[in-house]
């Protein structure tokens, strides 16, 4: 990786590059939200302008509206917390009738994230979500219950997994690029990755949640409504960085959105030397509005200052072999 | 543009005093122009244990009041209860300490038109945004009665000053410490009965705000009540702080406390089923 070294003289503002694919969808910065941390964008307009970031991956959408789970669905822990949402939404109709057309006005790249119940479903929002002009790349959201089969996480079952993708990129084509967004709840993640990579997925979304309990000492019981709920931001970031380098190592070609515990320039950097093509700031936007924006900023001058001419010239950077 | 907390900024703000009040704190900030957008009702998202804390997530606090003054400029006053680490970590900070808040945040009380008899209820420091709106209300010319309850009677907020916005005051606790022995709900039955209400806004535990929505079914009164729910992030984006609400279509929603309140029509909040959800889909 010639290119790739980092070179001790500083580059020039403008000729850094900043951009970065994701299978055929371009984007100017590599610094997204990550879906079910933004809503669908509005709430964060207020705090800055969408079009600025990489792109807005909304909240994952089924095909009926949904009211989610009961409340308690939070709950904070050390360096993290805890959500059971459920993924509460407006379901896929009203989502792609009124939420992507503001965000296309608002001139922000949009990445739709996708949940559902059975592997026809996912196939039914691909298809409804082809028919929308403006979408630059489909998540598929696989960590949700299959209840096809005894409510077992299509993301933990590297067959469901497969069938999954493989629905999708039947019904959707070659228009859009597929991320497959996977959970670090499994034995071994190498073989789904590529297991979904095979089935069709342009790229993946390393990490979901990592799924947690806490119990309330008043009540000596689950403190969440959903008794489960999903651990996110810094507490899970090293378990991000492991996945992204094990999955990286092995499928080197295969692009990946990294998210996990993103809260600084310097996390996102870890994750791009990890092996990640475009970084999502999640649970980071909760405690900071401004956090996507100010990140993006943050990797953009920390790049510049390790020496990379590019940040394509950083992803996987951790992986290189050693010149004698 | 977004019409979501259009008003909203991030800023450091100062801590331009900090006093105990009881069992409550009492901190002013210097906030500048953005008391100009803080309306009663608003609440403030403040990030607490400074920037190597394990806590990630900002606490949420009803705006006591807002005031512009020569000398400090805008000031933001909040009544803190030192409960949890992030509530003990904001009451521990000295004058001058810069605090990052955003600010203001969902909905306000609404102010009528027209003069209307007021009852303002608040329970524990939920009174504290309280006197704020009862200076809006006496400037529209309403009639402020307000009614303040605890447990104990350390445990009611209620500033000389601001006494002064009122018409009458009067303090219930339930173990008889200070003012009449009971529930602060106890009379507004009879308040309700005899027409010397037309408007309740209440703030405080979410069974004393169901307790006055039970009072005011089949009435005419209207019950503006501020929620408290626990909240994530403060700005609509996280999904944790829903509660039931009945929208004008006749179906139930989960609607988030923090855009879609903390001000909601008590009416319309479905409070027997709060900690559920409705059955089948929406």
């Amino acid at each position: 990786m010639a290119d790739g070294r980092p070179s001790s003289g500083r580059h020039p503002l403008n000729a850094f590059d900043f951009s970065t694919t994701l299978g055929n969808a371009f984007f100017n910065t590599p610094v997204f939200t990550a879906s079910g941390c933004a809503s669908s964008g509005k709430e964060l307009a207020q705090f800055f302008d969408l079009k600025d970031i990489g792109a807005v991956v909304t909240k994952s959408v089924m095909n009926k509206p949904r009211y989610g789970r009961p409340t308690p669905r939070m709950a904070e822990t050390p360096s993290g917390m805890l959500n059971s949402i459920g993924l509460q939404g407006p379901g896929i109709d009203a989502f792609l009738a009124k939420d992507v057309p503001w965000l296309i006005e608002e001139k922000s790249r949009v990445i739709v994230s996708i949940a559902g119940e059975t592997v026809e479903e996912y196939a039914t929002l691909a298809r409804k979500v082809r028919s929308v002009a403006g979408i630059s790349a489909l998540e598929v959201n696989i960590s949700c219950p299959n209840v096809e089969n005894r409510g077992l996480v299509f993301a933990c079952d590297p067959d469901a997994s497969r069938r999954v993708i493989d629905g999708v990129r039947r019904t959707i084509g070659g228009e859009i690029p597929i991320i497959a967004k996977l959970s670090p709840d499994v034995t071994n993640l190498v073989e789904i990755a590529r297991g979904v990579v095979d089935s069709g997925a342009d790229a993946l979304a390393l990490i979901n949640t990592v799924l947690g309990m806490v119990i309330n000492l008043d009540s000596m019981r689950p403190h969440l409504g959903g008794k489960t709920g999903g651990l996110s931001g810094p507490a899970i970031r090293p378990v991000a960085v492991r996945a992204i380098y094990q999955v990286h190592a092995a499928l080197p070609n295969v692009p990946i959105l990294g998210m996990g515990g993103v809260s600084s320039g310097r996390d996102a950097l870890e994750l791009v030397l990890a092996g990640a093509s475009g970084v999502s700031v999640g649970t980071a936007s909760f405690g900071n509005p401004s956090a996507v924006i100010q990140i993006q900023r943050e990797l953009h001058d920390l790049l510049i200052a390790k020496g990379f001419p590019s940040l394509k010239s950083a992803i996987g950077y951790a992986h290189r072999v050693e010149e004698k | 543009m977004s019409q979501i907390n259009r008003s909203a900024a991030q800023m450091n703000a100062t801590i331009l005093a900090n006093k105990r009040v009881g069992q409550y704190h009492q901190i002013v900030f210097g906030i500048g122009d953005l008391v100009k957008s803080c309306r009663p009702g608003n609440f403030v998202a403040i990030k607490v244990g400074g920037d190597s804390s394990r806590m990630i997530l900002r606490r949420a606090f009803a705006i006591s009041r807002v005031a512009e003054s020569v000398s400090f400029g805008g000031t933001m006053e909040l009544i803190v209860a030192p409960h949890g680490t992030g509530s003990k970590w904001l009451c521990s900070q000295p004058e001058g300490a810069e605090i990052d808040i955003v600010a203001p945040l969902g909905t306000a009380f609404g102010i009528p038109t027209e003069p209307v008899k007021a009852l303002l209820v608040g329970g524990g420091y939920g009174s504290a945004p309280l006197f704020g709106l009862a200076e809006v209300l006496k400037a529209r010319g309403c009639k402020v009665d307000m009614l303040l309850g605890a447990s104990t009677g350390a445990k009611i907020y209620a500033p000389m000053e601001g006494k002064r916005a009122v018409n009458s005051l009067k303090i219930y606790t339930e173990d008889g410490t200070m003012g009449e022995t009971g529930r602060v709900t106890e009379p507004i039955k009879t308040l309700i009965g005899n027409r010397e209400v037309d408007v309740i806004y209440s703030c405080g535990p979410m069974g004393m705000l169901s307790a006055i929505s039970a009072l005011t079914l089949g009435t005419d009164v209207v019950h503006q009540c501020a929620v408290e729910e626990a909240m994530a992030c403060g700005i609509g984006i996280c999904m944790t702080c829903v509660l039931p609400v009945m929208g004008e279509d006749g179906k139930v929603a989960m609607l988030r406390s923090c855009i879609d309140g903390p001000v909601m029509d008590g009416a319309q909040v479905q409070w027997q089923m709060v900690g559920q959800v409705p059955e089948g889909t929406p």
